[in-house]
């Protein structure tokens, strides 16, 4: 049901008038449908309420009550040095995106590599039809959710990750998605398209960032199609400023014996949605969906996982930690569907949160529906304070008050960067994360 | 270097400690015996500082300064180390962090300059050694894992890292096995030195055969019932506790 209040006319002109400006992969006849098709399933649906499952635990009345414009376009206003301290040494490629639309000159494409295609989803639209359009909008469902619909009628650009059959990228690829908020509220609505072929392995970070503080509203789609036997590492960042809307939806599909793990650190965002659905699709997939999120004052941050057993004698695996302050919000919603064929799956959900005030509040809800019978499924969540035996040993031994609980909260949300591969990426989160924690500690000194 | 006077420690509005009086001097190593619930761990707590008890009467002065009005990790910085008797886990800390850490806190409160991962490493692995610790342990998580014999072969390790001046072991000999036991003795009599003091807190007198008291008091109900020199202990093994009790009750002994 939508109520009024939503400012649905608003984006019925922001449709209208982007189909008229036309960038050029909007004349793109298959595309234009599904763009056509997917606003008017958005204006059926609208927002998500909290009367819908789902968003029981999410009011996203603050977005959808709100007129968010999409860019203007020209200079983007960004300068290679404000992405300096977003540069990482031994990168595959970095592909930099400013409110959503692709920076060519802040990116560094890939060199040698025969075969791998890592670049503008819109450029790839128009160059290499063939791949994208099998898979484009053939998994993130934009007719049964509705911030998936928005994004596809509205996305402008994206990354394009093509990883040829057999190809091991020892590098990663890192996406950087810069908000520069404006003084009206701006929308962007990055869409990526990730595709790995049989037997490829790579690693892919998403890292969403402001450069300046203001109001926003992101909203972003990541299809990832990993094929049989790959090996793929997604990472996802989110440190905008804290008045930005996030709303992110990562699919992916799963072949026959694919690895997956998926890893999302949070941090930053006024209110953020955070959708993982991988569907393991093929036989004996694997996949590990490993996540933290650190909020406080009045930051909302609603986790909803759908792990989707479609095929038997696979293995998934969710850690879910939270650290809350203030007066945050948290939520964990852990669904573990089972499909009637995907016998001997083995599926586990855990999910720990620390709550560092009275006032913060965390939600947490498993939820398994299980068709088939000969199945393996468990779930726990644990909500608690900082451990006041271990505090008291900390201290014990000199440390003081501030020092003790930093460390604890680092040991804490090192349980999900233990989860990570060791290398450039997990150590960079390792920085992020330190910065990030209520009582900042010496990162250097902490292993 | 330690003096308790008249220390009554209520825990849940229950009077644990009633009235303890005692006093070490550096050099000197001071046993404390007692059966269950006499209130020895008790004891041991406040004088680490743990906050959850509640001090109402009495007053207690370490090297001169009122511990009672420490935070734990101002007595930690002051020189006071107590072993735990049940030392907590910590996952995702590894031990060298954590001991860096801890010994930089209380060089940083003396002004003494912080020690770097190249001085203290050489410095840990020679006290690893004295514990017959494998080097490993490092980079494990504090007691992560560990065996309840490793976990208080840690604790005396972290002691000789520290260095305290007043060392307080909490029922360490607990759960060790004949081995362990004589490698935590050595460890603490390697740290015995004429300008350190070391309280021994035990329920069993066979710990005393490898770190030998100069004095052994005996807390029943709440304060000591009765002191005396390492022959106490023995006495107490062949007598059992029964035996103070009862004298305990017809006549208190101040000490």
């Amino acid at each position: 049901m939508i109520t009024t209040t939503q400012q649905l006319p608003s984006y019925l002109q922001a449709f209208e008038h982007s189909q008229k400006q036309a960038p050029a992969h909007n004349q793109e006849a298959w595309l234009r449908d599904v763009r056509e098709d997917a606003f008017a399933r958005f204006c059926q649906l609208g927002f998500p309420t909290v009367h819908e499952e789902d968003w029981r635990f999410t009011n996203v009345a603050p977005i959808a009550q709100s007129t968010f414009q999409l860019p203007e376009r020209g200079f983007n206003g960004v300068a290679n040095h404000d992405v300096a301290p977003y540069r990482l040494a031994g990168l595959t490629a970095q592909l930099v995106f400013v409110n959503g639309r692709y920076a060519p000159g802040l990116s560094r494409l890939p060199l040698g590599h025969k075969g791998l295609k890592v670049a503008s989803l819109a450029e790839a639209i128009l160059k290499e039809r063939e791949k994208v359009e099998p898979h484009f909008a053939r998994y993130a469902d934009y007719r049964q959710e509705a911030f998936t619909a928005l994004n596809t009628a509205f996305f402008e650009d994206g990354a394009f990750v093509f990883i040829p059959r057999g190809m091991v990228l020892e590098e990663p690829i890192y996406l950087l998605y810069l908000n520069v908020s404006s003084e009206t509220p701006l929308m962007a609505h990055p869409r990526n398209l990730i595709v790995a072929e049989e037997d490829s392995q790579a690693t892919v970070l998403e890292d969403y960032v402001s450069l300046r503080p203001g109001v926003s509203f992101s909203s972003v789609v990541t299809e990832m199609v990993a094929g049989d036997h790959t090996v793929l590492h997604h990472y996802r960042i989110e440190r905008e400023d804290t008045q930005v809307f996030h709303v992110s939806t990562l699919r992916t599909q799963q072949g026959r014996s694919a690895s997956v793990s998926s890893h999302s650190v949070l941090l930053g965002g006024a209110l953020v949605r955070n959708n993982v659905h991988p569907v393991l699709a093929g036989e004996g997939g694997e996949c590990l969906i490993n996540g933290l999120f650190i909020v406080n004052d009045r930051q909302h941050m609603d986790n909803y996982m759908k792990v989707e057993h479609a095929s038997a004698r696979c293995e998934s695996r969710q850690f879910y930690n939270g650290i809350l302050d203030g007066k945050s919000r948290g939520v964990f919603h852990g669904r573990i569907i089972v499909h009637k064929d995907a016998q001997k799956t083995d599926a586990k959900q855990t999910n720990r949160n620390l709550l560092l005030s009275d006032e913060a509040q965390m939600d947490t809800k498993p939820q398994l529906e299980i068709h088939a019978d000969d199945v393996k499924c468990t779930h726990g969540a644990t909500i608690g304070q900082i451990d006041e035996e271990a505090f008291f040993y900390l201290r014990s031994r000199g440390l003081n008050e501030a020092s003790a609980r930093g460390l604890l909260l680092f040991a804490f949300a090192s349980e999900c960067l233990e989860r990570m591969k060791p290398g450039s990426i997990r150590s960079y989160l390792e920085r992020i994360i330190t910065q990030a924690l209520p009582q900042a500690i010496h990162p250097e000194a902490v292993r | 270097m330690l003096e308790i006077k008249n220390l009554h420690v209520k825990v849940e509005n229950h009077e644990i400690l009633k009235g303890v009086n005692l006093k070490v001097n550096a050099g000197e190593v001071h046993s404390i015996m007692g059966p269950n619930g006499s209130g020895k761990s008790t004891l041991a707590q406040v004088l680490a500082r743990r906050e959850t008890f509640q001090v109402t009467q009495g007053e207690v002065l370490f090297n001169g300064k009122d511990l009672l009005a420490m935070k734990p990790e101002e007595a930690a910085c002051q020189g006071l180390f107590m072993a735990f008797q049940y030392p907590v886990e910590i996952s995702g800390i590894s031990n060298a962090y954590f001991l860096r850490a801890a010994l930089n806190a209380i060089r940083k409160y003396r002004g003494q300059e912080e020690m770097d991962a190249m001085d203290f490493l050489p410095f840990y692995k020679e006290k690893m050694k004295l514990l017959e610790v494998d080097e490993r342990f490092m980079t494990r998580s504090v007691n992560e894992g560990s065996s309840g014999g490793e976990k208080k072969r840690n604790e005396i390790l972290q002691m000789a890292l520290l260095e305290p001046k007043l060392a307080i072991l909490d029922e360490t000999d607990s759960g060790l096995d004949i081995d362990a036991l004589k490698i935590v003795a050595n460890g603490v009599n390697a740290m015995r030195s004429p300008d350190r003091a070391t309280i021994v807190v035990t329920h069993y007198q066979r710990l005393l055969n490898y770190i030998v008291p100069d004095f052994v008091h005996v807390l029943v109900d709440g304060r000591i019932a009765k002191s005396g020199g390492k022959e106490l202990a023995l006495a107490l093994e062949e007598k059992g506790y029964a035996w103070v009790e009862a004298e305990g009750h017809t006549a208190p002994v101040a000490v």
